[in-house]
């Protein structure tokens, strides 16, 4: 590859030609630009520097659509992988609107006047994410759903003031690792209970509850709402968005804070980020919630307009005594979401709901006659369910992939033998009828 | 006269009309099953009925309600408001990237192993580090990552009595955030009256408690600390570390070195100074960078490489004392992408130029508006420069009115009152892809303000007068929080 020369290159990204940078520097009054990097410490200026040369445009796209051809895609395969991120519709009207730059390349909303559309769309998001999770409130967004349900364990101990946290053994186990990342180094204490049938002490800050839970399952808030109420602790759901176009959400069974998430909501799977974290709570404990909030207001003329609101939660204003680090909304996904969720619309979240919810149980009633598979658990299930094999998951695995399927999370390390599978709208009934006849391939 | 500003901004819930679809699904093509319980369903939900073509030009119209750098500067001081490349995004939005999902198995995804791979390498060589994770989702996740494999290793040395962390006070709020939950105690320490860290304060608090400090560099006074390496030594022998807060990265990019100077552990942000879209608030990404006593405690998973006779195979991995997961996946993946894109297309020549030409118009517009606004530290600034507006306080216009007025002529506003330290600050950062005509006009506005706050104060008090809004009510809209629409009462 030639070398390019250095001395004639300008970077395509930065307008000012060598001549303008040196009437600038006669300006400033200054003999050239290094003068004005002077206090950097001699002995460490002008490292080595080992990265490659430049790159034309031609070429590095020529590059990376090459090595991105060396992946396997959702695009050019059937998906039933789940587990936290799943392969659902996403309106072609989101990524014209998305990638407009007033919305790409704006910053976070500190300047209402100016960032009107930003601040219009953040309340739209948490009107819509309230009403789907039947909650008081919602922020602007976290970081993604793990995060969000660590968040929202945090924010149970301090509105209990206690530092006990109860999790039931069905979440997702690297929820659980996540809570534990942030949890721990607060000296809070963290407790497995099992679904069956947990015993909540009365010490305790708050139950986490996964709504379907990592396996699939739909948990019954009912009886986990009783028992919290008992112990003087909060409900924590973390809830999968999707399926509240049909199940009953949680803020319907008293939750105290609901979080989720979004993803599901026409964001890019995007090998696992970025997507956006829900979070809701009840109007009580609105002051102790972290993130992003945007409110309602007028103007000096009496106009209607938003703007951030109850900053003093936050760490710009409050420092080390905020509710949290955080200072991100995930703004782009959330505007995502909110544009998926007006375009599947009213009736159509019920329609897309069920669409995952009997396609799911078809292929598992499939499954489950074939033989040497069965259906472990049971309980009724969403749009993901565990199947036990009769021989290792991944090497099922292999065999889809050959037939350009996707096969479900190899889950053998906690269930012998055993994939979760999940079905969404996104699979028709031929990939359906493919994934069931490689699978019998295996029945012995 | 009709209303159109009031009808483009009517929200969903108030323009739905039963009846109406935004999108067609497919009918169901398996048997329908059996529904769960009827306990188990929901009887309502209330969603707006809408069709495509007025969403979409709902949207449309509410995104130019928008500043944004596509269509305005933006001199957002310590947030790096540079130009967001467009291959950047053709590239992370393409099926081969965003079609991925994150649990398939790493044999189906070496494409984007091999990038992450690359990227993790290009930036310990960036920073002069040894070891790098990609996986904090943001600056503020990067920071806690950071913090937390100080607390780590602290305690794994016997050092568990170490939580004092030091803190200058005119960091981001995120550094003391940060630094509480990892379960530090923050001790501010104060700026000398130059704008470098003050020694003698410094020194009285490496005491036996002493964690360590966290440090932007530059500072968000826009300088370089001249005692950098010495303020280094004085934490390390105290016993404790010292963290770099590399949200100012863009001033440095190939210039200098962080490991160089005596950091042991630093976090980027990729949304600043490598490029990445701000979304209006977010995704961004924060990469953490180390030295290699810390390396064991990254935050999982960090990519690792075997190198086989015929093939490259690249893996995902926990190193063996991780601090463990900071999110479900491997990182804001699309952003990282953006991120290597970035990198490859500037090259090591374009790289420096970055840091080059932000530094240059930084201190073009110091030396330019520095007769007409005071400026606390009149030394070589660095990306960004802190001027404060306490001229025309007499007559009733501050930092704040200036900023709005600023919004009149088109032009975003600085990032004001920030840093704590500096009354009225106005902390404006131009960076490298702004041309000198943007430059120009921006210091003639900016003379113009300082004119009108002499001639004309109630224009500028009362500023802005030419945006979508005028000037909101803040205290009303915390005062009586109205966070979500709701269906109205019926009578």
């Amino acid at each position: 590859m030639p070398v390019p020369d250095t001395s004639f290159f300008q970077s395509h990204y930065i307008p000012n030609t060598p001549s303008q940078q040196q009437e600038m520097l006669d300006a400033i009054g200054v003999n050239s630009i290094d003068d004005l990097f002077s206090d950097i410490p001699a002995k460490h200026r002008h490292p080595t520097l080992d990265i490659p040369h430049p790159m034309s445009e031609i070429d590095l796209k020529f590059q990376l659509m090459a090595l991105g051809l060396k992946n396997s895609n959702l695009e050019q395969n059937a998906c039933f992988l789940g587990a936290g991120a799943y392969n659902h519709f996403s309106p072609s009207i989101v990524k014209p609107i998305l990638t407009r730059g007033e919305f790409l390349t704006s910053y976070t909303p500190y300047q209402a006047e100016a960032s009107q559309g930003t601040l219009q769309v953040a309340y739209e998001f948490q009107s819509l994410i309230s009403n789907l999770m039947d909650m008081d409130v919602a922020n602007d967004g976290m970081y993604d759903g793990a995060t969000s349900f660590a968040e929202a364990a945090l924010m149970a101990c301090r509105v209990t003031k206690r530092d006990e946290i109860y999790v039931l053994d069905t979440i997702n186990p690297v929820y659980r690792e996540v809570i534990e990342t942030y949890a721990l180094p607060q000296k809070l204490k963290i407790y497995t209970l099992p679904a069956k049938n947990p015993i909540l002490p009365a010490t305790a800050a708050c139950l986490l509850v996964q709504y379907p839970n990592f396996h699939g399952n739909i948990e019954d808030l009912a009886l986990y709402k009783r028992q919290t109420e008992d112990a003087g602790a909060l409900l924590v759901v973390s809830a999968d968005p999707i399926a509240m176009g049909m199940l009953k959400p949680p803020g319907e069974f008293g939750a105290d804070i609901v979080t989720g998430e979004g993803q599901g909501l026409g964001v890019p799977i995007s090998y696992g980020g970025p997507y956006v974290g829900l979070f809701c709570t009840r109007k009580k404990f609105v002051r102790q919630m972290p993130g992003r909030i945007v409110g309602r207001t007028n103007d000096s003329e009496g106009k209607t307009g938003y703007v951030l609101t109850l900053q003093t939660r936050e760490q710009h204003i409050r420092r080390e005594r905020a509710t949290s680090n955080i200072c991100t909304s995930q703004a782009l996904l959330a505007l995502a979401a909110t544009i998926t969720m007006a375009a599947v619309g009213k009736t159509g979240f019920r329609q897309l709901s069920e669409l995952n919810y009997h396609k799911a149980h078809y292929a598992a009633s499939l499954i489950e006659k074939l033989p040497g598979f069965s259906l472990p658990l049971e309980g009724e299930f969403f749009n993901e369910f565990v199947v036990k094999c009769p021989t290792n998951p991944s090497t099922i695995n292999k065999r889809l992939l050959a037939n350009e399927i996707i096969g479900g999370l190899d889950i053998s390390s906690s269930m012998p033998d055993c994939m979760l599978i999940a079905v969404t709208e996104m699979n028709t009934e031929p990939q359906i009828t493919a994934l069931v006849t490689t699978l019998a391939e295996f029945g012995s | 006269m009709n209303n159109i500003h009031a009808f483009q901004r009517k929200l969903l819930m108030e323009r739905s009309v039963p009846g109406r679809i935004g999108s067609i699904l497919p009918d169901l093509d398996v048997p329908k099953q059996n529904l769960p319980r009827p306990e188990l369903l929901r009887d309502n939900l209330d969603f707006p009925e809408l069709s495509e073509p007025e969403i979409v030009r709902y949207f449309t119209n509410l995104s130019r309600l928008n500043f944004s750098i596509d269509t305005n500067f933006y001199p957002l001081g310590s947030c790096t408001m540079k130009y967001n490349p467009k291959i950047n995004d053709e590239i992370a939005f393409s099926p081969g990237y965003a079609g991925l999902h994150p649990n398939q198995p790493i044999d189906e995804v070496q494409g984007a192993l091999t990038i992450l791979y690359r990227l993790q390498g290009y930036l310990r060589e960036i920073t002069g580090m040894s070891g790098v994770s990609l996986a904090p989702l943001a600056g503020a996740q990067g920071e806690l990552a950071g913090v937390l494999m100080m607390r780590r290793y602290l305690m794994d040395n016997g050092q568990e009595q170490r939580l004092k962390m030091l803190i200058p006070d005119s960091a981001h709020g995120t550094n003391p955030a940060s630094a509480k939950m990892a379960g530090f105690n923050v001790v501010s320490v104060p700026t000398d009256d130059s704008g470098n860290t003050n020694l003698e304060a410094l020194r009285a608090e490496a005491t036996n408690d002493l964690a360590g400090i966290m440090i932007t560099l530059p500072s968000t006074l826009g300088l370089f600390d001249k005692n950098i390496v010495e303020i280094c030594n004085i934490i390390h022998q105290a016993g404790g570390l010292v963290y770099a807060d590399g949200a100012n990265m863009n001033a440095l990019l190939g210039q200098v070195k962080i490991g160089d100077l005596g950091f042991d552990v630093m976090h980027l942000n990729l949304h600043k100074t490598f490029s990445t879209p701000h979304g209006g608030g977010g995704p961004g990404a924060g990469p953490v960078a180390v030295k290699s006593i810390l390396e064991p405690y990254l935050p999982a998973p960090i990519i690792g490489l075997n190198q086989e006779p015929n093939e490259k195979h690249y893996y995902l991995e926990s190193p063996n004392k991780s601090i463990g997961k900071l999110a479900a996946f491997h990182g804001n993946f699309g952003v990282l992408v953006r991120a290597y894109v970035y990198i490859r297309s500037l090259g090591d020549y374009g790289l420096k130029q970055i840091s080059e030409n932000a530094v240059l118009n930084a201190n073009y517009i110091k030396e330019k508006l520095k007769g007409y606004y005071n400026l606390p530290f009149d030394r070589n600034c660095m990306h960004e420069v802190v001027f404060s507006a306490t001229k025309h306080k007499d007559k009733g216009v501050n930092g704040l009115s200036i900023s709005k007025r600023l919004l009149d002529y088109g032009f975003h506003a600085p990032t004001m009152y920030f840093p704590l330290t500096v009354d009225e600050a106005l902390l404006i950062e131009p960076t490298e892809t702004e041309s000198k005509e943007t430059l120009d006009l921006f210091i003639e506005t900016m003379k113009s303000i300082d004119q009108e706050a002499q001639s004309q104060p109630d224009l500028v008090h009362d500023a802005p007068h030419n945006t979508p809004i005028r000037r909101l009510d803040e205290a009303k809209a915390a005062r009586e929080p109205d966070l979500r629409w709701s269906r109205p009462e019926e009578p």
